[in-house]
Parts: C-alpha cells; structure tokens; sequence
C-alpha cells in the first residue's frame, strides 16, 4: 500500500497514456485520432510535471516570503511541448482537411480501400 | 451573428479587455506566471474572438491577411536579430550581457525582446491558421 | 474525474460532443497543474489546449462533417496491445522516486543552482521565464522556429489556387 501512494501520480499517467493510445489505434476516425493524440501529449506533460512537485513548496517565482520550490525545470521544457503539440495539431488538420477533399471522407477504412480500388484499377489500365 | 444584440455588446465589452489582458501577460511574465506564449495566445484568440462575432470579412478588414503574414515572420526573424546583436557587440550569439553595460540590464532588455518576438510570432500564426481553415469554403461535391 | 472524461470521449461517437469533451478534458487537466505548482504551464495548458485547440478542431469539423465514428468489428487486439504496454509502463515506474521525495535527482543536479542565481544573475523573479528566455534561449528560438513552420505548413496546404478550380493540389 504504501506504493500505492507514493506512486500514484504515475499510474494516473499510465492510465491516461493508454487512453490516449487505445484512441489512436483503435478507432478508424482520422480526427478522432488526433484527438487521442493530443491525450497522450497532456499525459506526458503530467509524467514530466509530477514528479518535480515538492509537498510544501510553492510555484517557481522566487520573493521574500517563501524557502521551498517546486521545480522549475520541468516547467519550461512542458511549455515547449505543449507548444509543439499544438503545431503538430494543426498541420495534422490540415492534412485532414485535404485528405477529406481529396477522397471525400475521413474514415481509415474507406480511404485504405479507395486506395486498394485506385491501385487494382491502375494495374490494369 | 452580429445581429445578436447582447453579442455585439458583450464581444464589444470584453475584446478591448482581453488585448489588455494579453500585454498584461506579456510584460508582467517577468514577475508572476506568463511570458510570449501564453500573451500571444490571449491575442490571437481575441481577433478570434472578434471575427467569431462580427464575421471573417469584418475580421479580414481590422487585421489584414498581409499584416498576420508579416507578423509571422517578423517574430522570428526578431529574435534571431537579438542573437545577432549580441555577436556584433562582442559577446556570443543571444549573449546578452554585452547588450547593456550594466549586465543584468542586458538581461532585462534581452529577455523583453526576445518574449516580444515570440508574442509576434505565436499571434500572428495562431490567426494565419484560423484564417485559413475559417475562409475555406467546404467543397460542394464531397459528403 | 480525468478519467472520467477520457472513458467518455473514447466511447461517444458524436465528434461534436468529443471535441467539447476535450475542451473540458484540457481545464481539468489546468487544474490539475495548478495543484503541482505549475502555474505558468497551467496557463499556457487551459489557453492554448481548451482555446486554440477547441476553435481549429471546430473549424475541421465544419469541413469535414461532424459525422459519427464507426466502431472497429474486432476491437480486442487493440485493447490487448494497449494492457500489455500498461502492464509493462507499470512494472517500469514501480523502480522511479517516490511523489515529492527531495532527494531525486531531479532536483539536485541543476535547479539549485537556477533557483539560487536566477535573481541575482538576470534579474527577473519569475525562475521559468528566466531559464526559457536566458539560460535556456537557444531551445526557445528552436520552438519559435517550430511555431513559424507550423504556419508555413498550413499555408501551404490549404492554400487555394488562384488560377481556377480544376487543379487544387
């Protein structure tokens, strides 16, 4: 038990990276997909920002009246990522949004077959 | 939308205040939570906000395509000219000591640049992104 | 109640509904950072995740349809990969510092040395914003650049061509 609590920040991050994958492989919806995406990033972020917080401290901006700080370290490179992330985001919507013009859909299955059909039917042409 | 009486008033409220609050972000970065990003963000999402309200072309015409292109390439280009300013006056790239006789206001004026370009930048690419994805008319013949 | 939110957004098929979820997914997650003592992140987190993320899925729903997810026929290898991988996350972080231990190597290789020189090196209070903009400039320029190429990116796909409509690539 004593584990439990001094690792659960952790399995939180576990749990909510999972979700994050099972979204992204598992359903066909290409915007879905990103969207899953994005929940893998913000649990990364909380596997980074978790362990730099010291029970008693107080948020990184140095004054007087406080001794003990979290860490900022973490804080800066999460604020990269978190940046990144939404870059990736939107040219991945961008693609989408092309994708969708392009076959006319955004479902994984029917563009994999579009492209099945288009292939079959450019061998024999 | 515009002809939502209580919206028009409210976006007319509210926009000039979140400009505010986005320069308050900005330049208090220094002292409480903050800096570039986060401000850049703020604005990007008030002319959003604003063009949500009264539509894209009344958008279009307070902050013109050309200028948001010009922004996002200025930010950029502004906080390499910091780190070029630092080599011309004798220190490393993005050294800024050098840039001030006193070396902590070098800092300061390092660090107020630099978070300034970012703002620029972060802006001026957040609503570039929202124009184009809001002025692209969804294609007749698809689903 | 993250999990909660997550449980949701993986089983509704709406993407209306999904795309608000995530929104609220995004402000959970800012509260949650604000109770580790991140506030800048937290900031960053809520504007950036629950504003800027939520208006460009919005504007890809309005172009691409808002229609229902299918639900893939044989979702059990998906899900068995994905307990595997749990399984083996958790064995890995049985072996990391326990919550809050001050002694981990996190925070006694560099930080003392910012959190002790940040004010009287640079001047500035606030320890993030000095590490990102002073001592840590480099990776920042590389982010602005990022942002930039991000922009040059949409631009380039979305872009229409002005000469007609029959060639759209």
């Amino acid at each position: 038990m004593e584990a439990f609590a001094s690792h659960y920040s952790y399995w939180i991050t576990v749990l909510l990276m999972a979700a994050g994958l099972y979204i992204m492989i598992a359903r066909g919806n290409l915007v879905k997909k990103l969207i899953g995406l994005s929940i893998f990033q913000t649990s990364v972020y909380l596997l980074y920002i978790a362990p730099g917080k010291l029970i008693g401290g107080t948020a990184p901006i140095l004054s007087e009246a406080y001794q003990l700080y979290s860490n900022p370290l973490p804080h800066v490179l999460i604020l990269t990522a978190i940046v990144v992330g939404i870059a990736t985001l939107a040219l991945g919507l961008a693609i989408v949004v092309r994708i969708r013009e392009a076959y006319g859909s955004i479902e994984e299955d029917e563009i994999v077959a579009a492209d099945r059909a288009d292939a079959g039917r450019g061998d024999g042409a | 939308m515009k002809r939502e009486p209580v919206l028009r008033v409210i976006g007319k409220l509210l926009i000039p205040y979140m400009l505010m609050f986005a320069l308050y972000v900005q330049f208090h970065g220094d002292f409480g939570p903050g800096g570039g990003f986060q401000a850049g963000v703020i604005a990007a999402a008030s002319v959003i906000f604003y063009a949500l309200i009264f539509g894209l072309p009344a958008a279009r015409r307070v902050v013109p395509e050309r200028l948001v292109e010009t922004m996002v390439a200025f930010g950029a280009f502004l906080y390499m000219a910091v780190g070029f300013a630092g080599l011309a006056l004798g220190g490393n790239y993005l050294d800024y000591f050098v840039l001030h006789a006193n070396p902590v206001e070098g800092q300061h004026r390092g660090i107020f640049w630099v978070e300034l370009g970012v703002l620029i930048t972060v802006s001026g690419v957040m609503l570039k992104i929202f124009y184009m994805f809001a002025g692209r008319g969804r294609d007749p013949g698809a689903r | 109640m993250m999990a909660a939110t997550v449980i949701a957004i993986i089983v509704q098929r709406n993407l209306f509904s999904v795309v608000v979820l995530a929104g609220v997914y995004s402000f959970l997650m800012a509260t949650v950072l604000v109770a580790l003592d991140a506030v800048d992140v937290a900031m960053t987190e809520a504007s950036v995740g629950a504003g800027i993320s939520t208006v460009l899925l919005l504007g890809a729903l309005y172009l691409c349809g808002g229609e229902e997810a299918k639900p893939m026929a044989r979702p059990w290898l998906p899900l068995v990969v994905t307990l595997v991988i749990v399984g083996a996350l958790v064995y890995g972080t049985l072996g990391l510092p326990a919550f809050s231990d001050p002694m981990a190597p996190i925070h006694t290789h560099v930080v003392p040395r910012y959190l002790g020189q940040a004010l009287a090196e640079t001047g500035v209070p606030n320890v993030v914003t000095a590490v990102l903009a002073s001592y840590r400039g480099y990776d920042t320029l590389g982010e602005t650049v990022v942002v930039f190429t991000a922009g040059v990116g949409v631009i380039a796909l979305l872009r229409r061509a002005r000469r007609g409509r029959e060639k759209s690539t």
